[in-house]
């Protein structure tokens, strides 16, 4: 294995918008919001980025193609920009490129942003496009919520798992982010609800409810990074590293293969072993302080648990449903809300995630702040459990 | 009987929802209370996903079973609700039985004889034919055709071989009665009054085509043990058996009450409903009414055909529709509030589903000639990781084997016409898998681990351009 990631690369400086209905912005003014934040918390101009990374899914949806929406928005000096798009793991995508260029000595400082303007269709739920002129001819007829709702059919049947029990630990799942988001003023859901309220939610796919699926919003996540030695140079002390950044991308065995049983991320296993390995960790339950996963359901979450080797195979409800990821439990998941209270604009999402573990491993997370994290953990997912592409992003104290 | 030319075999297909006669009466009493009085029994009625062509191919592989395919000379698929006009019908229905393409197809149209003219046509042939009869018919919300219809399909297999049947003769009166019509841009029929049609066509035609063949044949009326006679007037078979000689007992009954009148189909669809019930020697008289009358005589053989649910399977094969409301939108009759999600562009590029036509249509995927790994799609690599080999893949077929579902939704945020959408993963029995949608799901029997078929439906319709695109959906596997 080649030798990683670890520790050549830190958070300069970070910014996220106020995620939410943003009917007041267009996508520009959400990148100019995320990306000011960062530049003041980086303490640096834009005239010392030497490249950077745009992270947009829907592009027909707002900004349009190309990277050149990034560089006219920030007005960035004729430096090389790219854009990237990777499903709903497109954030962490355009963070990858900021970092490996840094740790590749090809940039100093590098610029990571994604943003997603999604309530501009008319609708609730995500924009329904074409998949594609072939996939149109043969794929099915299905909607996001309907394709993770799979995963909780093909778990019961693999663990035995009582309906009922699973339903009620998806809803402690939502319970559980919407009380954490209701201490994060930039999050879109804040209100807290119940684990009734869960159960007696509107059906949307089977068994997802309205509470199991995360939020459809506006917003942008943005990332200045560089090498530690730079940090210093600027001043910069008690410096978050990048410590691990993976990703696996499906290859067909799931969907066209018979040995998937439909009940986990055969990707998200992948990448979260070379993760543990590239950042040094070993026994990942008892290690990672915090963690922020790909909860665009309930159910997503769930399964997740397992698959990151953070709760055994087959007890994740148990662990759940004890607390063990709740804010005062002992690994507290999406302390910021998640995807599903904070909200989901895709591009954004993978950076969102790292900004709350920098603003927790900085001691800058407020009410929601946990003592003494060591390892901030994110892991960002796209397109569908048959096929789709799993990152996974540690972060942590440089040299510890 | 020993080798010979007739019919070898023979299926049929109706869709499983049948529309309570009393949901439609009930909704349109205030309007036409003459309805009341027909307000009994049940009709077929296609699911949104089913068209004539989808039919067709349902009947045709419930008469084909597992005989050989490749043998076939001639697919005619005869209908006076083609889906389309221009855009060989037959063809879509070849390429979904995964036909060889040296064969002859045509569209018979135009004509509630479509479908025995063409059977007589196959039967007075030498080539081998498969005859399929399929209509999916129109009529508007409130009339008696709407109470009196049905939707179904029919098919025969005529070759040489052992014979199911046998033809004796045929014989066809061609005379512009015109009891019914419709142009090209009408949705619905034009009929006359019901008097005329049973004094002047019924009773005067069919005996006068009825005679000559007998007569030809040698055939005394009373021989004739099944006589097989769409019409939805009362009793006119009967009154038609009378005028014919024919011994009352023969009269088959019409389906009414259980079917309505399938068109262009019913004949066959009678026909093969008494090919099921009939004893070897049996005479089997089929009368196919329309601008004049279509006669021919059949007696039964020996021959079995292929195992068949047939139409006795197919009746049993039903559920009950009461929500009058919802047919009238399948039909396009109810112009329903759809939401933006149905907006979306279903453009279907002709050069992508002509490349992929086996994959799409006949629903045709790999076999690897290097470790065995059945997949769908076929791609260039082979899927199975310890493999990969390149170009190492044979057509394999999908569409004929059974699976089980290994997961499953029911989708409510997705578009469709009849919410909410059921799909999931596909363990085809064999190998293979796939994401595919469901279709025909009962919701409280869903479960992973259920058996399910393929089944050739409607995907998706494309308002813009006036196109339907198909592919394959699983169905539970009913006995």
């Amino acid at each position: 294995m080649a030798s990683g990631i670890r520790d050549k690369v830190v958070i300069l400086g970070m910014g996220c918008s106020k995620f939410g209905e943003r009917w007041d912005a267009n996508a520009q003014d959400l990148m100019v919001e995320a990306f000011e934040e960062a530049l003041q918390d980086a303490g640096i101009e834009r005239r010392q980025i030497d490249a950077a990374w745009l992270g947009t899914a829907i592009e027909e949806q707002h900004v349009g193609k190309s990277a050149v929406p990034l560089a006219m928005t920030l007005r960035l000096p004729y430096i090389p920009v790219t854009r990237v798009e990777n499903y709903c793991a497109t954030g962490t995508e355009a963070l990858r490129g900021a970092v490996y260029a840094v740790a590749s000595g090809a940039a100093d400082i590098a610029l990571a942003l994604g943003v997603e303007k999604l309530k501009d269709t008319g609708y609730g739920g995500l924009p329904q496009r074409s998949r594609g002129a072939l996939n149109d001819l043969f794929w099915p007829n299905l909607s996001a919520p309907g394709s993770f709702a799979q995963l909780a059919a093909a778990y019961r049947a693999k663990h035995g798992a009582n309906k009922d029990d699973l339903k009620r630990a998806m809803a402690h799942i939502s319970v559980k982010s919407h009380a954490n988001a209701a201490r994060n003023a930039k999050a879109h859901l804040r209100n807290p609800i119940t684990e009734e309220d869960v159960l007696k939610a509107p059906m949307i796919a089977e068994p997802l409810g309205l509470y199991d699926c995360c939020g459809v919003s506006d917003g942008s996540a943005c990332a200045i990074v560089t090498t530690p030695d730079i940090a210093r140079g600027l001043g910069r002390k008690d410096l978050v590293a990048v410590k691990a950044l993976q990703v696996a991308v499906s290859n067909g065995e799931e969907v066209q293969f018979d040995r998937w049983d439909g009940s986990y991320f055969a990707t998200t296993r992948v990448a979260a072993a070379r993760a543990y390995r590239e950042a040094g960790i070993s026994k990942p339950r008892d290690q990672v302080s915090l963690v922020d996963v790909h909860d665009c359901f309930s159910v997503t979450e769930l399964v997740t648990m397992e698959d990151l080797q953070l709760s055994p195979e087959g007890t994740a409800i148990r662990d759940v449903l004890d607390g063990f990821y709740d804010a005062d439990g002992q690994l507290p998941c999406q302390i910021d809300g998640g995807l599903k209270c904070f909200g989901h604009p895709i591009g954004a999402s993978g950076l969102r995630m790292v900004y709350e573990m920098y603003l927790q491993l900085s001691g800058r997370a407020g009410e929601r702040q946990r003592a003494a994290p060591v390892w901030g953990m994110t892991h960002n997912l796209g397109g569908f459990p048959s096929q789709n592409v799993s990152s996974v992003t540690i972060v942590g104290q440089y040299g510890a | 009987m020993a080798h010979a030319f007739g019919i070898l075999s023979f299926g049929a297909y109706l869709p499983r929802a049948r529309l309570q006669r009393k949901a439609v009466a009930t909704a349109n009493g205030w309007f036409a209370p003459g309805l009341k009085g027909l307000g009994k029994g049940e009709r077929a009625i296609g699911n949104w996903d089913e068209d004539t062509i989808t039919m067709a191919v349902e009947a045709a592989r419930d008469c084909l079973g597992d005989l050989d395919r490749t043998s076939l000379q001639q697919v005619v698929l005869a209908s006076t609700t083609h889906p389309f006009d221009d855009r060989q019908n037959a063809t879509v229905l070849a390429t979904a039985l995964h036909l060889p393409s040296a064969l002859r197809t045509a569209d018979a149209a135009g004509s509630q004889r479509a479908g025995t003219g063409a059977l007589i046509a196959a039967l007075a042939g030498r080539e081998r034919t498969l005859v399929v009869a399929a209509d999916m018919r129109r009529a508007r919300a409130g009339s008696t055709q709407e109470m009196q219809y049905g939707d179904g399909a029919a098919a025969l297999l005529v070759g040489e071989g052992e014979p199911v049947a046998r033809l004796l003769g045929a014989h066809t009166e061609s005379v512009d009665f015109v009891h019914q019509y419709r142009m090209h841009d009408r949705n619905s029929d034009y009929g006359w009054e019901e008097r005329w049609i049973r004094d002047e066509g019924y009773l005067k035609l069919v005996p006068r085509a009825v005679g000559a063949l007998l007569e030809r044949c040698g055939v005394e009326p009373g021989a004739v043990a099944h006589f097989c006679m769409p019409g939805t007037l009362s009793k006119v078979q009967a009154a038609v058996a009378r005028k014919c000689g024919l011994a009352e007992g023969a009269v088959r009954d019409p389906l009414g009450q259980v079917v309505g009148d399938t068109g262009a189909a019913h004949p066959l669809l009678m026909l093969a409903a008494a090919l099921e019930d009939a004893q070897p020697g049996d005479k089997v008289l089929v009368a196919g009414f329309g601008e004049g009358c279509d006669a021919l005589l059949l007696e039964v053989g020996e021959g079995r055909g292929a195992a068949r649910r047939g139409v006795r399977g197919a009746l049993a094969d039903r559920r009950e529709e009461s929500n009058y409301l919802r047919w009238l939108s399948f039909t396009g009759t109810l112009d329903l509030e759809r939401g933006m999600r149905a907006e979306v562009d279903k453009a279907t590029a002709m050069t992508v589903l002509y490349r992929n036509r086996e994959m799409i249509e006949g629903m045709v995927g790999g076999r690897c000639r290097a470790c065995g790994t059945v997949q769908f799609p076929r791609q260039r690599y082979c899927v199975n990781p310890e493999c990969n080999a390149l170009d190492s893949q044979d057509d394999y077929v999908f569409s004929e084997r059974t699976g089980k579902v290994l997961s499953y939704t029911a989708d409510g945020l997705t578009y469709s016409p009849d919410p909410p959408t059921y799909f999931g993963m596909v363990q085809v029995d064999g190998g293979g898998r796939l994401l595919m949608d469901f279709t025909e799901v009962d919701p409280a029997s869903m479960d992973v681990g259920l058996p399910v078929r393929m089944v050739f439906r409607i995907k998706d319709a494309d308002p813009n351009r006036g196109f339907v695109r198909y592919f394959w959906k699983a169905a539970p596997a009913r006995a």
